[in-house]
């Protein structure tokens, strides 16, 4: 059998990126770091430009559906990269038989998101399958902003050195147990709502505020782990984590000790993580803890020079060992 | 949490691992069976807390790890023929055959369901009558009676598509098989999830006859010292003994009912383990009364090879005798993308567990 594709290529971990760096940014002419946004330079500001697709198994989840995440999504992407969203597309590919009224909701929760965001929606397509070609529907969003003047940095991480801290807006995991709760096959039940949420506005709290921020990621498939791997593997610096200092709801914790699953590598849908100078980090600390989705925002972490490459959990025992990269499947069709 | 949070209690955990620096005046190797316990181990990093004259090995306790190229070439030839469904656990995904995983299957079109208990397995045969659905039995002990009930459920409701291909084992054979093998020890960490089941009993030959301790552990950072301060404490009284430190789940005698769901579905079988080889009376086989349940007699299968890589070195890493970063394939042509052997699949493999934890 030859290779072919498998559900591993799109986990978010190590054959994701490999599948993307090997066929893709190769043969397109991307160059590396291969960030959530490309940024495009204009004359005088910096466009940021970026794109995902959501195939959410259910369609709905308790804290949203498939539309609340294509939005905030993309929306996120563009936020982390230091830009201000303003315009975004929405592709729909929909499978024959599926019924209208979900549709609407689906497309209400959008219109509404798109409000509370202060984007607009702008264009799209409309493809319908046949019945059994695709799995209900899968949405694709695109989006462009304007980057924050001083900003153009962040998505690249140029500027992160050893001292700068590491921050998180708040707990890890929901968004991945939420989604798994509403498949129904688990034998749980549970009150965990997804996190899905767009962060453009507690980002924008920092702009005028802010000076030394030197990164931000959402953090999605792959959750904490993977973001914290791709930063010490881009800077070439080491990573210094406390488990103790990483906020998981109980509910999540207890979950994913029932189920074999690492908090720090489920995905999240309105999390992100911060790098910034240690003199700034309790500013901005003070600046997420005031805006509703950053109540529980915590600093985790450093960067350091020691162990460079690699990203040491302290744990809560006293131990120490590596955070690796999130490898295969654990969750598919997470978002 | 309840349960968790005091076992992992930094505290305790300083004061343990005092007491064994303090008491640990020789050089001691215990060897954790158990795969749940070697990934807790390297997750929770105990070795930091240990001193340098304490060595921990990892034995042949990952169900996945020990399963058959064999077992894994029957499965995947099953899960593409038509009409099949394969209802299987996770960690069964990606253990490469001699050509295919159940993954690669999935890929070209093979129905593969991931399930949580075998009694979804059941639940899946119910709703789908003109399909086939098969469960990959593997496990020890831990695993054996949810199988044995899930037949069982299915003879009662009279599901004759639903068929159990079992590779199930039992632990204590693999256990003499490794200390006749010359693997040199100076005790086990025993299997806190076997031992729920079948007893801490089962070990008492080990100290009996080879003289060697035995004390059945949790699955928490504290578990895991007691558990290694017990251990430190039989070797230097000259003491061995079969002791149980995770006296919240474990009795001497076990889950009766669990055992009485077991024997009545499964008989003992010589069992081939993978790195070890054909260990007499170590499988579970479906005994006669339930052969309309059992796979083996409603598909026929050509006779396999158990060929592996000649350069693994799985067989000794599974005995003790190696370590991971020993291997030549190690992290260059085997690792988590493209494991090679066993070891490096399964999440409770001893080399999927050093390459995660100790990638350089």
């Amino acid at each position: 059998m030859s290779d072919v594709v498998s559900l591993n290529h799109g986990s978010g971990g190590s054959q994701m990126r490999n599948l993307i760096e090997n066929i893709f940014a190769g043969k397109f002419g991307m160059s590396k770091p291969l960030t959530d946004s490309a940024l495009l330079e204009n004359e005088g500001y910096t466009m940021a430009f970026s794109t995902d697709s959501y195939v959410v198994d259910p369609l709905f989840f308790p804290g949203g559906n498939i539309g609340k995440l294509a939005l905030c999504g993309t929306v996120n992407d563009l936020a982390v990269s230091g830009a201000i969203p303003l315009w975004i597309s929405a592709s729909f590919i929909i499978e024959e038989g599926f019924p209208l009224e979900d549709l609407e909701r689906i497309a209400d929760t959008m219109a509404s998101e798109a409000i509370k965001a202060g984007v607009k929606i702008v264009t799209g397509d409309t493809k319908v399958v046949s019945k059994g070609k695709c799995d209900k529907l899968f949405i694709t969003t695109a989006g462009v902003g304007i980057v924050k003047s001083g900003f153009e940095h962040i998505s690249k991480g140029s500027m992160i050195k050893p001292g700068d801290k590491l921050i998180i807006n708040g707990s890890l995991g929901n968004h991945a147990i939420a989604v798994l709760g509403a498949r129904n096959n688990l034998g749980f039940s549970s009150k965990i709502e997804s996190d899905c949420a767009s962060l453009n506005h507690i980002i924008q709290n920092f702009f005028g505020e802010c000076s030394e921020i030197h990164f931000m990621r959402d953090l999605t498939r792959g959750g904490l782990a993977a973001v914290l791997n791709e930063v010490a593997e881009m800077t070439s610096l080491g990573i210094s984590v406390q488990e103790e200092s990483i906020p998981v709801d109980e509910p999540v914790k207890g979950l994913c000790e029932m189920l074999g699953f690492n908090p720090l590598s489920l995905a999240n849908e309105g999390k992100f993580l911060l790098i910034s100078s240690g003199d700034e980090s309790f500013k901005i600390l003070d600046i997420l803890r005031s805006h509703p989705l950053g109540k529980n925002a915590a600093i985790i972490g450093e960067i350091t020079d020691e162990h460079e490459g690699y990203v040491v959990l302290k744990t809560a025992t006293g131990g120490k060992r590596i955070l690796e990269m999130p490898s295969g499947i654990d969750l598919p069709r997470i978002c | 949490m309840k349960y968790i949070d005091e076992y992992r209690n930094p505290e305790i955990i300083k004061k343990l691992a005092e007491a064994i620096k303090k008491i640990s005046s020789a050089s001691y190797t215990f060897m954790e069976v158990c795969g749940g316990h070697t990934a807790a181990i390297q997750r929770f990093g105990i070795p930091a807390l240990l001193p340098e004259n304490i060595r921990l090995l990892s034995g042949p306790g990952c169900p996945v790890c020990v399963t058959s190229t064999d077992f894994i070439d029957k499965i995947t030839k099953l899960s593409l023929e038509p009409g099949t469904i394969i209802a299987t656990f996770g960690d069964l995904i990606r253990v490469p055959g001699s050509e295919l995983s159940l993954d690669k299957c999935r890929s070209e079109g093979a129905d593969i369901r991931i399930i949580f208990s075998p009694l979804e397995a059941v639940s899946i045969a119910s709703v789908n009558p003109s399909r086939k659905v098969i469960f990959p039995g593997i496990g020890f002990e831990t695993t054996a009676p949810g199988t044995a009930v899930a037949i069982k459920k299915a003879k009662e409701k009279g599901l004759r598509n639903f068929k159990v291909l079992s590779a199930h084992k039992i632990m204590p054979p693999a256990m003499e098989a490794i200390i006749r093998d010359g693997t040199r020890l100076n005790g086990f960490i025993c299997p806190g999830h076997v031992s729920t089941i079948a007893g801490s009993k089962i070990f008492n030959f080990i100290p009996e006859k080879y003289g060697l301790g035995c004390v059945v552990s949790g699955f928490e950072p504290a578990d895991i010292l007691q558990s290694i301060l017990m251990l430190v404490k039989q070797v230097n009284n000259n003491l061995p003994a079969v002791e149980i430190e995770y006296r919240r789940a474990v009795k001497p005698d076990g889950n009766e009912t669990a055992l009485r769901n077991m024997q009545e579905v499964f008989e003992i079988c010589d069992s081939w383990w993978r790195g070890l080889g054909i260990i007499p009376a170590s499988g579970l086989r479906i005994r006669k009364e339930y052969r309309d349940f059992d796979a083996e007699e409603a598909f026929t299968f050509e006779t396999s090879s158990t060929d592996e890589n000649p350069l693994c070195i799985c067989g000794n890493i599974l005995r003790g005798l190696a370590t991971p970063s020993e291997c030549p394939l190690f992290g260059k042509v085997c690792n988590n993308d493209n494991p090679v052997g066993a070891c490096m699949v399964s999440a409770e493999g001893s080399c999927n567990i050093h390459l995660k934890y100790h990638p350089s």
